[in-house]
Parts: structure tokens; sequence; C-alpha cells
């Protein structure tokens, strides 16, 4: 294997891990719509922190080796189109996963707030937190967003 | 010529499509059943979302990616091919197996699960965290190999 094999490799499995948080996320999102108590919300929180590495792990490792693939391999550059809509679409993707993270990461402060103050009962401030529709809107554009990238990786328009 | 630079027809973008995103469903279901059961210290809830996500997203995401790896196996006339790469062989390889490794998993955790309803099913349960956690290694081994293509 080259080089440029061992490049790509890495740029693949970063976009596993990637995707893989994205799909994490998407469970934790629907369990937790069911969640009501302190104790049931805070208990998800070492997933989180998977899904949290997973995502920054693969989003870092896929646009390093992504950018290195292509001052790298012949035949390719940054500013060809399909490259350049890659990068947009992958900065756009890391602003609304931070708005993602921002809504749902209200519910669990409440949640450790009510776990400090000795509350056990469900609690419907916290499941509404929880429900937050505005956080299962942009999951489910960042995911519309990976997509779009897996799309653009494959089909490489104007390649 | 580095793999990187070969350019596939278009009739494939399709089916290699459907491939890698069942791939990407399958490690990540797999991802969260290991997660959800390696921290849920016996609580009921977390163990039955382990488990649910590896049948309702892992299972799914399997069959997806097993469907597209035949799709493009046959568009790209690899079963035409006498000696066909290395890298394929150990893509059905881990395929093969880890469907298999896939379905125990499934089996003990469904009666782990079952059996919580009387207090018992943890070592079933803990089983199936250690083959999630198996197959998890194993897939790396086969993104690796299935795109980096060893001779």
């Amino acid at each position: 294997m080259s080089f440029d094999d061992w490049l790509l490799v890495l740029h693949v499995l970063s976009a596993f891990a990637y995707a893989a948080g994205i799909v994490l996320f998407w469970v934790l999102l629907v369990a937790v719509r069911r969640t009501d108590t302190p104790d049931g919300t805070t208990r998800m929180e070492p997933v989180v922190k998977v899904g949290n590495a997973a995502v920054w792990l693969g989003a870092g490792g896929v646009i390093i080796f992504g950018i290195w693939l292509a001052f790298s391999v012949g035949g390719y550059d940054l500013w060809d189109g399909w490259i350049l809509a890659a990068i947009v679409l992958w900065v756009i993707s890391l602003a609304i996963g931070k708005r993602t993270g921002d809504a749902y990461v209200e519910g669990m402060k409440k949640a450790q707030e009510l776990q400090a103050a000795g509350q056990t009962a469900p609690n419907a401030e916290l499941l509404a937190l929880n429900r937050t529709s505005t956080g299962l809107l942009m999951h489910a554009l960042a995911s519309v967003v990976l997509l779009l990238i897996l799309i653009d990786m494959i089909w490489k328009p104007g390649a | 010529m580095s793999v990187v630079a070969t350019i596939r027809p278009d009739s494939w973008n399709f089916p290699l499509f459907l491939h890698v995103l069942g791939a990407m469903i399958l490690v990540g279901g797999v991802l969260t059943c290991a997660s959800a059961l390696a921290f849920a210290r016996g609580d009921t809830r977390m163990l039955r979302l382990g488990y649910w996500t590896l049948l309702a997203v892992g299972l799914p995401g399997y069959l997806l990616m097993r469907v597209g790896a035949e799709w493009i196996y046959s568009k790209e006339g690899l079963d035409d091919v006498a000696n066909e790469p290395d890298w394929i062989g150990l893509g059905y390889l881990i395929a093969d197996t880890g469907a298999l490794v896939l379905l125990v998993a499934l089996v003990t955790g469904g009666v782990g699960i079952y059996r919580q309803r009387e207090g018992k099913g943890s070592v079933l349960l803990t089983i199936t965290l250690a083959l999630s956690v198996v197959l998890l290694v194993a897939y790396l081994v086969a993104v690796w190999a299935m795109s980096g293509k060893p001779d």
C-alpha cells in the first residue's frame, strides 16, 4: 500500500467514526424523548461522551486527511468543485452539530441540577427540554448534510 | 497506479453508496449497542436500549451493506474473475463471519433482555457486549481493507 492509500484509509476510517457518532446520537435522541427523570437522563452521559469522541475525532480526521489527500494525489486539487463542496458541507455540518449539542445539553444540565437538589421524580420541564424540537431539527439537518457529503464523495461531480 | 486515483463508471456509484451507507449505519449501531451495554451498570432501560439498537439499527445496516456489496461485486464483474483480490476475500470473510457473530449477539442479547424480567440475563448481555466489541474491531479491519485495497 502506498502512502496515499494509507491517507485514504485514515480519511475513510474518520468518515466512519463521524457517521457512527451521528447514528449514536439518533439513538440517544429517540431514547431521551421518553426520559423524564434526572437519573434516566444523566445515565446517558457516558454514551454521549462516546458519541462526542466519535464525532470530533471523525470530523477532525476527515478534514485533515481529506485535504492532505487532495494535495498528495495526482489529478485532484483542493479547489476542485466537488472537494470545495465537501469542505463547505463539512463546515456547515460542524455549525449544525454545535447547535444540536447546545440544544440537548440543556436537558442534561437540568437533570444534573435536579439530582443535586435530591429530586428523583419525573419532571415535566426536564421532559420538555429532552424533547427539544430545535435539537431534533438540527440533528436531522446534520444527517442530511452528512448524506450529501457521502454522495459528493462517491459521485465526485465534475471530477 | 494508486487506487485513490481510480475513476469508477457512474453505474457503480449507487450500489457503492448503498454499501457504504449500510456499513456506516452498521458501525454506528454496533458502537451504540456496545456503549449502552458497557455503561448500563445494570440499568434495565440502558440494557434494552443497547440490545434494541443492535437489532433495529445494526441488523438493517448489515443487510443494506451486504446487498450493496453483492450489487457492486457483480457490477465490477468480480464474480467473473478467477483469482479475486485479497481485499475482496477479506471483506467477504469479515461480512460472513460477522453475520454469524451478529446473529449470536442478537440471540444472546434477546434472551438476556427477556431474562432481565426475572433479574437474570446479565451474563448473556455481557456476551453480547463482548461480541459487539469484536464486531467493531473486525469492521475496523474491513474498512481498512475496503479503502486501502491491499494486495
